[in-house]
């Protein structure tokens, strides 16, 4: 049967057209970007906020430290001493000029690890263009949250409603120094009241997954894995049809929380 | 029925030349022009949408609704663009090849029946630009003329890669026209006219049966289709614009509207030979016909008949990688031409007795198994083995 088995294999080609039409069959993966957007993770790095405090002062003291730990050497910074009959900062210092040149800046997050006040966070706002080079250099008063403690909406920046949210604050993702009677405690210092996120609880049952929006790695990457890969209930045809139950739910989500705005 | 100078076998001329016969042979010209361009701007939007399709993707869709406008977006921005002369290029001849390729792809369509007959104010004619007594041989002029438009494109760009796709384009054409040639002829012997009316005509009486598809017996209709789809050098023969190995081909000098002239030609190309294979093949516009309308029903028939081989094409784009140089030689030379050959002469046996055609098959299995026997024992030879070696 040799003759046969080489006809056979020189018509192998003819399984390209099986493949090609089971593959119109399918459900497209494209998400119509612009006018459909995924819900972004929690940690997403964007662009930053300075933040301020409750009562309205700056968090930012004009240190230097972002300046000096960032890889990119994106950040300016210039301190002044604070005006003693209208302090812009609870402190000696505030920062007089702050600049971000989101031409270099790599998003690294090093400058909200080394801010002792936590004045500058990241939010989760990345999607902006811009067409001059002035626009790429945010000035304080664009980086400076609102008098909500919202971020301020560039004209260049493209944000709905509710993606600033979770702006400030930054988190951790276990208890300060290893303590664990801190877990899952909110560590930080007052602020203006918006984007406040919950803590992230470590490995202990303490976690609240469902407030903080952490998902297990293997959850997040569930649509990108083999079957054999995948848990016993998200293999073969069923588990395709509830994934893209979730899918649905996730796009009508975000659809009604747009409308909402 | 006097056979004059003007007797192309259209009834419209059949009381001579008359103004209304004019009249409406220029409309009928006009008419097919125009629905030839938009079909050709659907095919572009059809193509693009199916095999994004069948690639799991969505295409275009921003540019009109489901993006049907998206090749009017395209042709406007060609337009626009800075039409660019190489420095050593032929002046003359690089302007005048995309010409050669777009005109015999209009010139082509004339000779396909899209209909029946049909009277208008006492008028009647048929639903085609033009019946030649030569039919199908202005289809395989113009396709060899089309041949020339690739060739001295690439020649005339005084470039090394257009060069090189234009060498493969005319080896890889006239490989694949002897076949195609072949297969043309089988239908030509069972019609006994080389008209495409004629053709058409004999194939309508029951529906799907009498079909040359059946009466040729299947084989010949395939080698037709990979013929033509090498002389259309559609994927997966499409060496002469390989972009992986040519940086595009023959046209890769080309821009501006000159670039979009050789698309057009192209896409015309494919939408003319479907036509062509569906007026061999299939028919035509032969299929059941209502009462209601009853000139609509053909076109209808040959629209939908058509448009199968326009997906057809594509799905071969989406499914069938490209072939190397020499598989295509191979392909075209000991494959088809043989097997085309064959079985014109089986046809022709069979036509004119079964005694006659019983002789052919007998003879060719025979001169066929000789052939393979040869090739075995001449195989290893040539790899320098002594046949003794391997037991021959």
């Amino acid at each position: 049967m040799g003759w046969l088995d080489g006809l056979k294999e020189d018509l192998s080609f003819l399984g390209g057209f099986k493949v090609t039409l089971e593959q119109m069959a399918r459900t497209r993966v494209t998400w119509q970007y612009p006018l459909e957007k995924k819900p972004k993770p929690v940690r997403q790095h964007g662009r930053h906020v300075l933040n301020r405090y409750e009562d309205g002062m700056e968090k930012c003291i004009g240190c230097e430290l972002c300046a000096g730990v960032c890889p990119a050497d994106c950040i300016y910074v210039r301190g002044a001493d604070n005006p003693p009959a209208d302090p812009v900062s609870p402190g000696e210092r505030y920062g007089f000029v702050y600049e971000i040149n989101y031409l270099r800046c790599i998003h690294c997050d090093m400058c909200v690890e080394a801010c002792p006040t936590e004045a500058i966070t990241e939010t989760k706002l990345f999607e902006f263009s811009f067409t001059n080079r002035a626009d790429a250099i945010y000035t304080k008063d664009e980086l400076l949250v609102d008098d909500e403690g919202r971020p301020r909406h560039m004209p260049w920046e493209d944000w709905r409603p509710g993606d600033d949210l979770h702006s400030s604050a930054w988190m951790r993702a276990t208890s300060p120094s290893g303590n664990a009677a801190y877990e899952g405690r909110v560590q930080w210092s007052g602020e203006l009241g918006y984007g406040v996120r919950p803590p992230e609880g470590g490995q202990s049952a303490m976690r609240d997954d469902a407030a903080t929006g952490n998902l297990p790695l293997r959850q997040v990457l569930r649509l990108h894995l083999d079957d054999a890969e995948r848990t016993p209930d998200q293999r073969g045809m069923a588990g395709a049809m509830r994934r893209l139950r979730e899918r649905a739910d996730m796009r009508r989500a975000a659809h009604d929380r747009r409308k909402s705005q | 029925m006097s056979h004059g100078l003007w007797a192309l076998g259209d009834p419209l001329y059949a009381g001579g030349v008359h103004w209304a016969g004019l009249l409406i042979t220029v409309i009928k010209v006009l008419v097919a022009f125009g629905v030839l361009l938009v079909s050709v701007m659907l095919m572009i939007w059809f193509e693009r949408k199916v095999i994004s399709d069948m690639q799991a993707r969505i295409g275009p869709n921003r540019a009109g609704p489901f993006g049907i406008l998206q090749t009017m977006a395209d042709g406007v921005k060609l337009f626009f663009k800075e039409d660019l002369l190489p420095e050593r290029a032929d002046r003359f001849v690089f302007k005048l090849a995309p010409y050669l390729s777009l005109v015999p792809a209009f010139v082509a369509f004339a000779i396909v029946p899209v209909g029946g007959v049909v009277t208008v104010a006492s008028h009647s004619f048929e639903l085609q630009v033009a019946d030649p007594p030569i039919g199908i041989l202005l289809l395989l002029a113009m396709s060899s003329i089309s041949v020339y438009g690739v060739m001295l494109a690439g020649w005339s760009s005084g470039s090394k890669y257009p060069l090189l796709g234009s060498v493969r384009a005319s080896a890889q054409m006239i490989s694949y026209e002897a076949a195609l040639g072949m297969t043309v002829i089988m239908v030509v012997l069972l019609a006994g006219t080389l008209s495409t009316r004629g053709i058409v005509d004999a194939q309508a009486h029951t529906f799907f049966t009498s079909w040359n598809l059946i009466r040729t017996g299947i084989v010949p209709f395939f080698l037709f289709m990979i013929a033509i789809t090498a002389e259309l050098n559609r994927p997966p023969f499409d060496l002469v614009e390989a972009e992986q190995e040519l940086v595009g081909g023959f046209h890769t000098e080309y821009a501006s509207i000159r670039f979009a002239m050789f698309f057009l030609a192209e896409f015309m190309n494919t939408i003319t030979m479907s036509a062509v294979i569906v007026t061999l093949f299939l028919g035509g516009p032969d299929g059941p016909r209502f009462h209601f309308l009853p000139w609509l029903w053909p076109v209808v028939w040959f629209l939908g008949k058509t448009l199968v081989f326009l997906f057809v094409y594509v799905w071969f784009r989406a499914a069938l990688p490209r072939l190397r140089y020499d598989q295509l030689m191979d392909l075209g030379w000991k494959v088809l031409i043989p097997l085309s050959l064959a079985w014109v002469l089986v046809v022709a046996g069979v036509l004119v007795g079964r005694w006659w055609g019983i002789g052919v098959i007998v003879a060719l299995v025979v001169a066929g198994g000789l052939l393979l026997r040869a090739i075995r024992v001449g195989s290893p030879r040539a790899a320098g083995i002594g046949a003794e070696e391997v037991g021959a």
